[in-house]
């Protein structure tokens, strides 16, 4: 019970302007002015690749107006047609109602091929700048604390994101998608025991059945796309509570933003890059065709191309399957399809491990503070050397998915192409592990010149005994924070094997291997101790002798 | 629009020179005589170009495989596409200039399908009959030859560096002949499997969907080739863009603008 009597708010006396009037209206019942107060001066921080988040956004966006639209003429139905549009070669083809309707809206609906194929492209680029981000993010270190349950929402954007591009791709029932959705259930069945119940309740039966289009359709424009904007909304106001991170710079520190307010900065000119987002992928859909399924004709199950791939970002698995050898272990009357199943198997896993990252690199460095300095990757060799190893394996799983296109190209066998994907797929990520650390331990090293003998001017001075010197220019205070401000932690190590009571203690194995990996993190080998302040007085003294 | 005044000077020219050069109609009368005129020269052109693989009477040799009963069809295609006489040994034997005039061609052809019966060269009405069904073809084409060639005749790769050619190029008869004869890696489809039909459905087909007339209607095709062209033009093309962009209006802050 509270017996303080509220004061009615002070009559602020009516204000004239219309607009105004709105304003009043509204705050009093929203409370918008106080929100806007504390909101719209929220600063971020300025960098080309923080805008990486927003190519996601405006893609995703211009993908929900885009596909709003295409609803309005799509049928999702299996039911067979015959086909009398005005694409002649399809004249009187028997297909499928979606395909039909497909056909409709690149040919007789007005504006219909120009948004079916920015649709499309910004399905591809949409899912380009989701990987690129999440690299940004990966590289910089902006997932470690307090930002880990954001990434794993943005992992999880890049997870549905990827299998509504692959329902979406499904739906015009044409040649080269029902051959995708064939792979799919290929690899279905190849689950042990349950996999052929799996693919019957899929598919409503036996492949390809009556259903699939309408059941895609609804994930497709529905349950994704409504997870995928929720997550999203989540995704931002995460990335608004803790603020974003910045790079090391004077005057950033762990517990300050700078960069330029909300509104009306940050916000004009998040606006103009939607239009120019929206811009780019408008002006591609207008000049490039993507996906012409009137050249692919309609779905049946006895015909199949050459050529067919998934849209990229399925390229992975597809060249996971097409390297890996076909074994098959046939006992008691069933078959298991190592060949497929274990391409499938790899999939999740790699996935796993991607969300997984975050909490194993905490665990590994012991690592429980905050962080909202961005690292400069050459500060952490390590993480570097796995992101870029990462991206290896998965560049070269492309050219695997990609192999008959890159043979007939590039004049080169087939098998050829396919031995050298499964060599690679071991060796050449460790081998760019390796070369990135090295890498990166070597601008470590540039880093503790510049800043203890200053930047190279390129001027060279002759000394009164004939000696030739090279003029070195004192850094900036800003250059000094950039290559200073990062913190060098130590390796975990075990606690001593006797206590200080003399009492013998085991450490476990998991608390061993901790120590052995947090030591190829942080050890000797893995960074260059950068300079300190006493050893930049020293030779900022005059002592140096250049 | 300058395109198409070229294009249209190009058909006038070449028009005009078929006119010119193209034999005059023979008469009726083909009498054995001149067949068997044919079969001689043609059997000098062989004895100098091809019996060194091919061997003397087309029986065959360790380089080129016999010729007995392989018809005028597949002379016609192999010589008329410039495989023949193959040259440096590789995973396939390619197309590449031709060497011979048509006329030649046919007495080459008329010599080897002297040696065994085989399929004969078609007819004009044979392979661009005027009725031909551009549906039914793209059915036929889609269900018989895009596992190797692609949905449009693109090409495709096939084991060890051997490869489905892509069907841009090719002339009716060209493709008649090779369906009938199955060149190298490709499976033949005798007139028993696809009637005579059934294959100007698919030479119709090819014409509407894979010349430079085809129209495009979604602007450029990438090659056709499907989703790794296109992946490989969103990365580099689109992201590319919107990254420069990115940077660029990066560049432009409040602490950019000096004085
Ligand atoms: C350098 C050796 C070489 C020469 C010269 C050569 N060929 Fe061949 N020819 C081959 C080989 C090898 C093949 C088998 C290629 C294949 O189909 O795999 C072949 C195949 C053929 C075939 C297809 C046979 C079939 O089964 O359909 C014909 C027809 C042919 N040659 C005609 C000729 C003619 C006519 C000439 C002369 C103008 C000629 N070749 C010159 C090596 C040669
Ligand atoms: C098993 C795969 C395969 C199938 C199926 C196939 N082809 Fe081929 N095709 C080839 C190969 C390989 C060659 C190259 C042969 C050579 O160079 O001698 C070829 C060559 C051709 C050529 C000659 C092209 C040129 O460059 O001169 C034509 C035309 C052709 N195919 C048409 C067809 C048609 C039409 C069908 C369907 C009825 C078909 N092919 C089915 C593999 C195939
Ligand atoms: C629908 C897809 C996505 C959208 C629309 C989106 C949007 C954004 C935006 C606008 C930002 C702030 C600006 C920036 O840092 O670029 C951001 C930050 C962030 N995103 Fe995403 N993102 C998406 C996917 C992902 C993915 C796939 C991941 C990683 C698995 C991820 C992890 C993060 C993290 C950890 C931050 C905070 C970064 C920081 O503060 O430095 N996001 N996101």
């Amino acid at each position: 019970m509270s017996t303080t009597t509220e004061e009615a708010p002070a009559q602020r006396g009516r204000p004239s302007n219309p607009g105004e009037r709105v304003a009043e209206w509204a705050d009093g019942r929203l409370g918008l002015y106080k929100f806007a107060k504390s909101n719209l001066r929220k600063v971020f921080p300025d960098h080309w690749s923080f805008m990486l988040g927003e190519i996601c956004l405006y893609s995703f966006t211009i993908l929900i107006l885009t596909g709003v639209y295409l609803t309005l003429f799509f049928h999702p139905s299996m039911n067979e047609v015959v086909y009398h549009g005005s694409y002649t070669p399809l004249q009187g083809v028997r297909m499928s109602e979606a395909y039909s309707s497909t056909l409709h809206i690149s040919f007789d609906v007005r504006g219909g091929l120009l948004v079916r194929q920015i649709h499309h492209w910004s399905a591809l680029i949409f899912i380009a700048a989701m990987i690129v981000h999440m690299m940004r993010v990966f590289f910089t270190g902006s997932f470690r604390k307090p930002r880990e349950i954001n990434w794993l929402f943005g992992w999880t954007l890049l997870f549905l994101g990827m299998f509504t591009g692959f329902t979406g791709y499904s739906l015009p029932d044409d040649l080269l998608s029902g051959t995708g959705v064939r792979f799919m259930e290929g690899a279905i069945l190849s689950v042990p025991i349950v996999g052929t119940y799996l693919s019957m309740f899929l598919f409503g039966g036996e492949f390809p059945g009556h259903d699939f289009v309408g059941r895609f359709y609804s994930i497709h424009i529905l349950l994704l796309p409504g997870m995928m904007a929720g997550l999203l909304v989540l995704h931002l106001i995460l990335v608004f509570f803790h603020k974003h991170t910045q790079f090391p710079g004077a005057g950033k520190t762990e517990k300050n933003v700078v960069g330029a307010p909300f509104f009306p900065i940050y916000t004009a000119k998040a606006g103009g890059f939607f239009f120019i987002v929206f811009g780019v992928i408008a002006a591609i859909a207008a000049v490039a065709t993507v996906n012409p399924i009137w050249e692919m004709g309609p779905y049946r199950p006895d015909q199949v191309s050459t050529g067919a791939q998934p849209d990229w970002y399925m390229g992975f698995s597809e060249g996971l399957i097409r390297v890996m050898p076909g074994w098959e272990i046939r006992a008691w009357g069933h078959t298991l399809v190592l060949g497929v199943f274990i391409p499938l198997m790899i999939f999740p896993l790699v996935m796993m491990s991607i969300a997984a990252y975050p909490f194993i690199e905490a665990w590994v460095t012991g690592d429980k503070s905050e962080h909202h300095l961005a690292d400069r990757p050459r500060n952490r060799p390590v993480r570097t050397g796995i992101g870029v190893a990462w991206l290896t394996v998965y560049f070269i799983l492309l050219i695997g998915g990609g192999n008959d296109i890159f043979a007939t190209h590039f004049h080169l066998s087939i098998n050829a192409i396919t031995w050298f994907v499964r060599v690679s797929f071991f060796v050449a990520p460790v081998i760019t592990y390796w070369i990135t650390k090295r890498i990166c331990l070597g601008l470590q090293r540039r880093d503790r010149d510049k800043v203890l003998h200053g930047r190279e001017t390129g001027i060279i001075k002759r000394l009164p005994h004939g000696e030739f010197i090279e003029v070195h220019e004192p850094l900036s205070q800003q250059q000094l924070h950039v290559l200073t401000a990062h913190a060098q932690p130590k390796p975990l190590t075990l606690a001593p094997e006797v206590d200080e009571n003399g009492v013998a203690r085991k450490a476990g194995p998991i608390a061993k291997v901790q120590a052995r990996l947090s030591q190829n993190w942080y050890g000797e080998h893995s960074q260059i101790p950068k300079p300190t302040a006493e050893e930049y007085e020293e030779i900022t003294s005059g002592h140096g002798h250049h | 629009m300058a395109a198409l005044v070229v294009l249209l000077f190009a058909l006038a020219a070449t028009g005009g020179l078929y006119a010119a050069l193209a034999p005059a109609p023979k008469a009726q009368a083909q009498d054995s005589g001149q067949q068997s005129l044919a079969i001689e020269q043609g059997k000098k052109l062989y004895d100098v170009g091809c019996a060194s693989c091919h061997n003397s009477n087309g029986q065959g040799s360790d380089d080129g495989p016999s010729l007995v009963g392989v018809g005028s069809a597949a002379v016609d295609f192999q010589v008329g596409t410039g495989r023949m006489p193959a040259q440096q040994p590789g995973p396939q034997v390619e197309k590449k200039k031709v060497i011979y005039t048509q006329a030649q061609i046919d007495q080459l052809a008329a010599y080897i399908a002297s040696l065994g019966p085989g399929p004969a060269a078609p007819t004009k009405d044979q392979y661009s009959p005027a009725d031909a069904d551009v549906a039914k073809g793209g059915e036929l084409f889609r269900t018989n030859c895009s596992q190797c060639h692609n949905f449009v005749g693109k090409g495709g790769a096939l084991t060890h560096g051997k490869f489905a050619p892509s069907l841009k190029g090719s002339s009716s008869k060209h493709i008649y002949e090779a369906m009938q004869t199955g060149p190298q890696n490709m499976p033949s489809f005798p007139d028993s499997t696809m009637p005579s039909k059934d294959k100007a459905d698919i030479i119709a087909y090819l014409h509407a969907v894979d010349t430079a007339q085809s129209p495009n209607p979604g602007g450029f095709t990438l090659g056709s080739l499907g989703p790794v062209s296109e992946g490989l033009f969103a990365w580099v093309f689109g992201l590319g863009t919107l990254l420069g962009l990115a940077v660029w209006l990066a560049a432009r802050n409040t602490k950019a603008k000096k004085s």
